[in-house]
């Protein structure tokens, strides 16, 4: 079976465009045009352009030798915390930006939680001289102020949302309420694979570049171009999606979702959504998200505010659903933990969403010598504060 | 196939314009007050009564309709709830009823025992803002006509003509007219642009009567849309007028008075 998104935006029972009428033209715009457009040769010359000489790719590949002999695999690393901007949101956020330009805007808003796709979004905004406004929850504001300098230092006007809990999801909903009230000119760059369709093709399909880009560095490194298993960590899943693209239809390849499952997946404060959630309906897609049996949308818990949502794209719903991915779950600590491990055993600190993706090989089984990637989708530095809290407490 | 009667289509057959339909949170202020917001405002003489589920992220509307269902919810209303509330007083109401609410809900409950439980309540009619009309169409339109209520789709000053051709034809009893792209209770006063809008979609010859919401709050809003529909939807300005504080019944017949004298 293939695993592709189907006319209306579904994979398997999960995605379409679940959207108020208000929506709609905005939406259907973008579904109408974003193959079409992202397909010509003009559009694919400034994509490659940039992602090129701007962003840095090809990021490299790195095999983790020490990593490796610990565990007793041959470990390689996607190094997406070397691009610009310190993560892999920026690939689609080049993405979106050229679409938009193409589309005639001249308005750009965003969501942002840890403020990584933010950036990514003020950064190619200052890049195309755009206005950018950024949607971000009040609390998050308060516990990443260095990226919110960074995006006001960029141009970009960061819009507290204070609905809600105030945190990632009232973000997104403010955002929505943007593009709502400004039909015309705006375009709302969504910065995961979630979202009404074609959201979470188009994004999946800007960051498949990583998977491609695995594939012939793998090639020329090991003699094959599948691995035996791709390992990386979800909150929307964005950089899962671009990670597992080109082996979605390569059943050998594993592909390992890791979520976060906070203070424990059972204790009331999680954000492993593939356990915990139930079918419902999130930010326009259907998916599974965490929900009481009323249907209201229950705030999840995660130390990273990357993967502190309580969806998760449909096309992970569908992979997990279908056992095309196994899905992991990591806690606080466990991620906490790993960060140190791997800063000490490869001179990398990364991001605390990719530091859940690393603590997945404690808890999956492989056999020996088998390779496995593990996407590492950003760097640590936002993070330091929570790192120095852990490091003061140990 | 005849169509069950319905009070929505009724009213529509009995009066064909200066429909006034007033908008509320169910469960806020406080749920203890929902049976005398009903009869408050049947008392008042509104046409219809549109009652919202609320909920955790009602993407369409504006900040006064979304901390009044968050009221709503920290005060502990359920769909449950509302259902038993609405049976228990439907006999002494008998203004049509129509649920507003966001689809997550309606899936959550199920969608065949939702839309029986609106009939067997005595819910008249539906408006499920995110709910594609294509879903409709391929899922829920059979249930829905065969519970006998009548749904509601929005159009906007952007809905393309095709498209609105489509909701005139899935539509049961009226259009609800979105006045201007925004969420609700956003903006005062209307404009040229939005005359020239209400105006183009009256020569279109829809088979459906058409109400106008968002933005109105006021008894010059009121008469605007009566003049170029067959009438309006208020909300956020009666949320507004509720959390005054002071008694339902007098607040609720105040605010009435002042939009339709």
């Amino acid at each position: 079976m293939t695993i592709a998104v189907d006319e209306n935006g579904y994979y398997g029972e999960f995605g379409g465009a679940f959207i108020p009428e208000m929506l709609y033209p905005n939406v259907e715009e973008l579904r109408k045009n974003y193959l079409k457009i992202t397909q010509e040769p003009e559009f694919q010359q400034q994509f490659q352009h940039l992602l090129k000489d701007y962003v840095g790719r090809p990021t490299p590949l790195f095999l983790a030798e020490r990593l490796s002999e610990q565990y007793g695999a041959q470990i390689y690393l996607k190094r997406e915390d070397l691009c610009h901007t310190g993560a892999h949101k920026i690939n689609n956020t080049i993405g979106q930006i050229l679409l938009a330009r193409r589309l005639g805007k001249t308005r750009i808003i965003a969501e942002t939680g840890a403020g990584q796709h933010g950036v990514a979004t003020a950064t190619v905004c200052a890049l195309m001289g755009m206005q950018c406004i950024v949607y971000m929850g009040s609390v998050d504001i308060e516990r990443q102020a260095p990226n919110v300098a960074r995006m006001r230092m960029l141009g970009a006007e960061v819009r507290p949302a204070t609905s809600g809990s105030q945190t990632l999801k009232d973000a997104t909903n403010e955002a929505i309420r943007d593009w709502i009230n400004n039909p015309v000119d705006t375009h709302y760059i969504i910065g995961s694979v979630v979202g009404p369709h074609p959201y979470p093709d188009m994004v999946a399909r800007f960051q498949s570049v990583i998977s491609q880009e695995m594939k012939a560095q793998l090639l020329e490194k090991t003699g094959k171009e599948n691995p035996h298993a791709v390992i990386a960590c979800v909150g929307g899943g964005s950089n899962a999606a671009g990670a597992f693209y080109h082996y979605l239809n390569a059943p050998e390849v594993r592909l390992i979702a890791v979520e976060a499952a906070g203070e424990g997946v059972d204790t009331g404060r999680s954000a492993a959504t593939s356990v915990l959630g139930t079918r419902g309906i999130i930010h326009g897609s259907r998916t599974l998200l965490m929900q009481t049996p009323d249907g209201q949308i229950v705030e999840p818990h995660s130390i990273s505010a990357g993967l502190d949502y309580p969806g998760i794209g449909p096309l992970h719903a569908h992979l997990i659903q279908t056992g095309r991915a196994e899905a992991v779950a990591v806690t606080d600590e466990e991620a906490l933990a790993s960060a140190f491990h791997v800063a000490r055993k490869e001179g990398i600190i990364p991001a605390l969403e990719t530091a859940h993706a690393f603590s997945a090989l404690d808890k999956i089984r492989f056999e020996r010598d088998e390779v496995l990637v593990i996407c590492l989708s950003g760097r640590g530095d936002k993070d330091l504060a929570a790192y120095i809290r852990h490091l003061e407490a140990h | 196939m005849q169509q069950p009667t319905n009070r929505i289509q009724d009213l529509f057959q009995r009066k064909s314009g200066g429909i006034l339909n007033i908008y509320f949170t169910a469960g806020h202020p406080d749920p203890k007050d929902f049976p005398a917001t009903l009869s408050a405002l049947e008392a008042a003489g509104v046409d219809f009564i549109e009652i919202g589920m609320p909920y955790s992220d009602p993407l369409a509307d504006g900040p006064t309709i979304q901390e009044s269902g968050a009221v709503a919810l920290r005060k502990g209303t359920t769909l449950p709830w509302l259902f038993d509330q609405i049976k228990a007083i439907r006999a002494q109401i008998h203004t049509p009823l129509i649920l507003m609410g966001y689809f997550n809900q309606v899936m959550q409950y199920g969608e065949a025992r939702f839309f029986e439980k609106c009939q067997e309540a005595g819910v008249d009619g539906l408006i499920l803002p995110d709910l594609p009309l294509l879903e409709y169409e391929k899922h829920y339109k059979d249930l829905v006509e065969h519970a006998g209520l009548a749904i509601s789709f929005l159009i906007t000053p952007q809905t393309p003509e095709e498209r609105i051709r489509k909701i005139d034809e899935l539509t049961r009893g009226f259009i609800y007219m979105v006045s201007d792209s925004s969420i609700t209770g956003a903006k005062a006063g209307i404009s040229d642009k939005q005359i020239a809008y209400f105006e183009r979609i009256n020569g279109m010859g829809l088979r459906n009567p058409r109400l106008i919401g968002f933005g109105i709050s006021t008894r010059e809003g009121y008469d605007t849309a009566c003049r170029y529909a067959q009438g309006a939807i208020i909300g956020s300005a009666f949320i507004k007028a509720l959390e005054q504080g002071g008694e339902v019944k007098q607040a609720t017949s105040e605010f009435i008075g002042q939009i339709r004298p």
